[in-house]
């Protein structure tokens, strides 16, 4: 039987094999890349309130503490978001005739709850629990970003299960003194002081599925 | 498979004609640990009259906590010292009086927890917020602070800290 392909053309076919094996990691770079992605996960992305509240404003140039308005965040394990009472302890007087605010007056006459749109949202079949985070000195800026430096509250990391393990494999890189966790600009601490908070607030690391799916 | 319909805190529900899913408890309804026993410690208040004392022996521990939460809940309006110029107040909210004028110096201390837990003018109760428990530490902690500008000379322990004055 004749040659159906002359050897003059063995290049071809070699380029076209390395071709399609280039073809095929770019596709596996390009999916992970997506899978890894604000546009999948969500993280950085803004979305609409029914006020346009602001960390920045309230945080760090009025110097409120976290625990003012997210009351609940250190014994329990929703960090909880303030009741409408709560915005009006100060704008009952505060731009107490902007319209921006109308919403938070009409919730107040009416108890109809303010409608806040979910920044972060772990699927349902996830167990998470913030007092245990707190308690063990992870601080708030560690999981959730420099929220105080934000206009419109976004999520400041993926939320993805390989984020949370990265964490639980060695938590010890992440630790800071318990009275440093609502400190959004604390600057971390030494490796000496980490290996000390580890034994102090007897860490583990907690990487069994059923930690987070119980 | 997200979201399997498991109501988180606070989360809406199409269920209810209000659309929320927690739903206010009967009136009446007494929840776990809120029994009302002791009603002087959960008013401030026995027979109408305003308690003088703490209703429990106060720790170190107890007035540190009292701190924190002073800080946290009182010092944008009533400041770090307590003398009424916190960062709201400057923003244009109305201003308090200092808790070292005399006449809240002399108040029963009593009288801060019913502040605290009934409101007062328009400052909004913290009831909801804040514990009773830490609401009488912060109680104890404002008594350290009108204590910190009113000190005599006669209780510094170290002679050596007044030379120089
Ligand atoms: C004056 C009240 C107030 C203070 C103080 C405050 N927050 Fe918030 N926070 C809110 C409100 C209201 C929302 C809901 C609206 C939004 O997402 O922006 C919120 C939302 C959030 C969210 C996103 C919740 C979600 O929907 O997933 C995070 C995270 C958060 N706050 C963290 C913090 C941290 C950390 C601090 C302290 C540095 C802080 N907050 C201080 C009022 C406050
Ligand atoms: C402890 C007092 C305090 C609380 C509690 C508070 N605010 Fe404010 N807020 C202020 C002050 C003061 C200003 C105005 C700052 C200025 O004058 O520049 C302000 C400004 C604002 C503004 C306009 C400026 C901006 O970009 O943020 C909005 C919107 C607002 N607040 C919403 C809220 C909501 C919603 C809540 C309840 C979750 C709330 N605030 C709770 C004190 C407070
Ligand atoms: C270990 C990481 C981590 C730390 C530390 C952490 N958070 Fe969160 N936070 C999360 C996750 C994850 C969610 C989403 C929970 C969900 O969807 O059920 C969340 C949700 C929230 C929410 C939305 C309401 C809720 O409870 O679901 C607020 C508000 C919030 N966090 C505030 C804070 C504050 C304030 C601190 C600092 C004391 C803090 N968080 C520390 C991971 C963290
Ligand atoms: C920055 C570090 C860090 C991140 C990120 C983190 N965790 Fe943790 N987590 C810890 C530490 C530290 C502990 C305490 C371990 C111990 O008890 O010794 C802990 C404990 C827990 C526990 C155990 C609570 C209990 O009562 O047994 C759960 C559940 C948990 N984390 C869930 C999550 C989930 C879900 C995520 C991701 C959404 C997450 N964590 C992200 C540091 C982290
Ligand atoms: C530290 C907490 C944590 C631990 C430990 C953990 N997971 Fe997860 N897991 C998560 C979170 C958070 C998600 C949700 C991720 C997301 O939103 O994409 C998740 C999602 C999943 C999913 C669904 C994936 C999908 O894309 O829908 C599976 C399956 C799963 N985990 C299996 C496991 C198994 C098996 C183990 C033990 C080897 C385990 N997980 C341990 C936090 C954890
Ligand atoms: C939003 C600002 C604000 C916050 C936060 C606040 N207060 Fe006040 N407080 C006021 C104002 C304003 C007055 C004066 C009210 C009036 O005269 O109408 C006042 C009055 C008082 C008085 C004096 C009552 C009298 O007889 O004159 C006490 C005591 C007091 N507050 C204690 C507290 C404590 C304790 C906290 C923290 C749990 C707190 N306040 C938080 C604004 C605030």
């Amino acid at each position: 039987m004749a040659q159906l392909f002359h050897p003059s053309t063995n290049p071809f076919s070699k380029v076209s094999i390395a071709g399609l094996l280039a073809l095929v990691l770019t596709g596996l770079v390009l999916l992970f890349v997506y899978w890894r992605s604000p546009y999948l996960t969500g993280q950085s992305v803004v979305r609409a309130q029914p006020v346009p509240f602001g960390h920045k404003h309230h945080v760090e140039e009025l110097g409120i503490d976290c625990r003012f308005c997210h009351s609940s965040v250190e014994d329990s394990a929703y960090a909880g978001i303030p009741p409408t009472e709560t915005c009006m302890t100060c704008h009952s007087q505060i731009w107490a005739d902007s319209p921006m605010l109308e919403p938070v007056r009409a919730s107040y006459r009416t108890d109809q709850p303010l409608a806040w749109t979910r920044v972060h949202d772990l699927p349902d079949f996830v167990y998470f629990d913030h007092s245990v985070h707190v308690r063990k000195g992870i601080g708030c800026a560690t999981c959730h970003g420099r929220v105080d430096q934000t206009n419109l509250t976004m999520k400041g990391a993926s939320l993805q299960m390989i984020w949370c393990l990265d964490c639980h494999r060695g938590p010890e890189a992440s630790l800071r003194p318990r009275e440093e966790v609502f400190n959004m600009a604390y600057g971390g601490a030494s490796e000496e002081l980490r290996r000390q908070l580890r034994e102090q607030h007897e860490v583990q690391s907690m990487t069994n599925c059923s930690t987070c799916h119980r | 498979m997200r979201d399997t319909g498991r109501l988180k805190p606070l989360e809406g529900s199409s269920v209810f004609a209000d659309g929320r899913s927690a739903r206010p408890p009967v009136p009446g309804t007494v929840a776990r640990e809120h029994l009302r026993g002791d009603a002087a410690f959960h008013t401030g208040k026995r027979d109408g009259q305003f308690l003088a004392e703490i209703p429990f022996p106060v720790t170190r521990a107890d007035l540190e906590r009292g701190r924190e939460r002073f800080n946290i809940y009182c010092s944008p309006c009533h400041d770090r010292t307590g003398s009424g110029r916190g960062m709201i107040v400057q923003r244009g909210f109305k201003q308090p009086p200092s808790y070292h004028d005399q006449r809240l110096r002399e108040a029963p201390v009593g009288y801060f927890f019913d502040v605290m837990t009934a409101g007062f003018g328009v400052m909004y109760s913290f009831a909801s917020r804040i514990p009773a428990e830490d609401r009488w530490k912060i109680a104890a902690y404002l008594r350290v602070l009108q204590y910190s500008q009113h000190a005599p000379l006669s209780a510094v322990a170290d002679p050596a800290l007044l030379e120089g004055r």
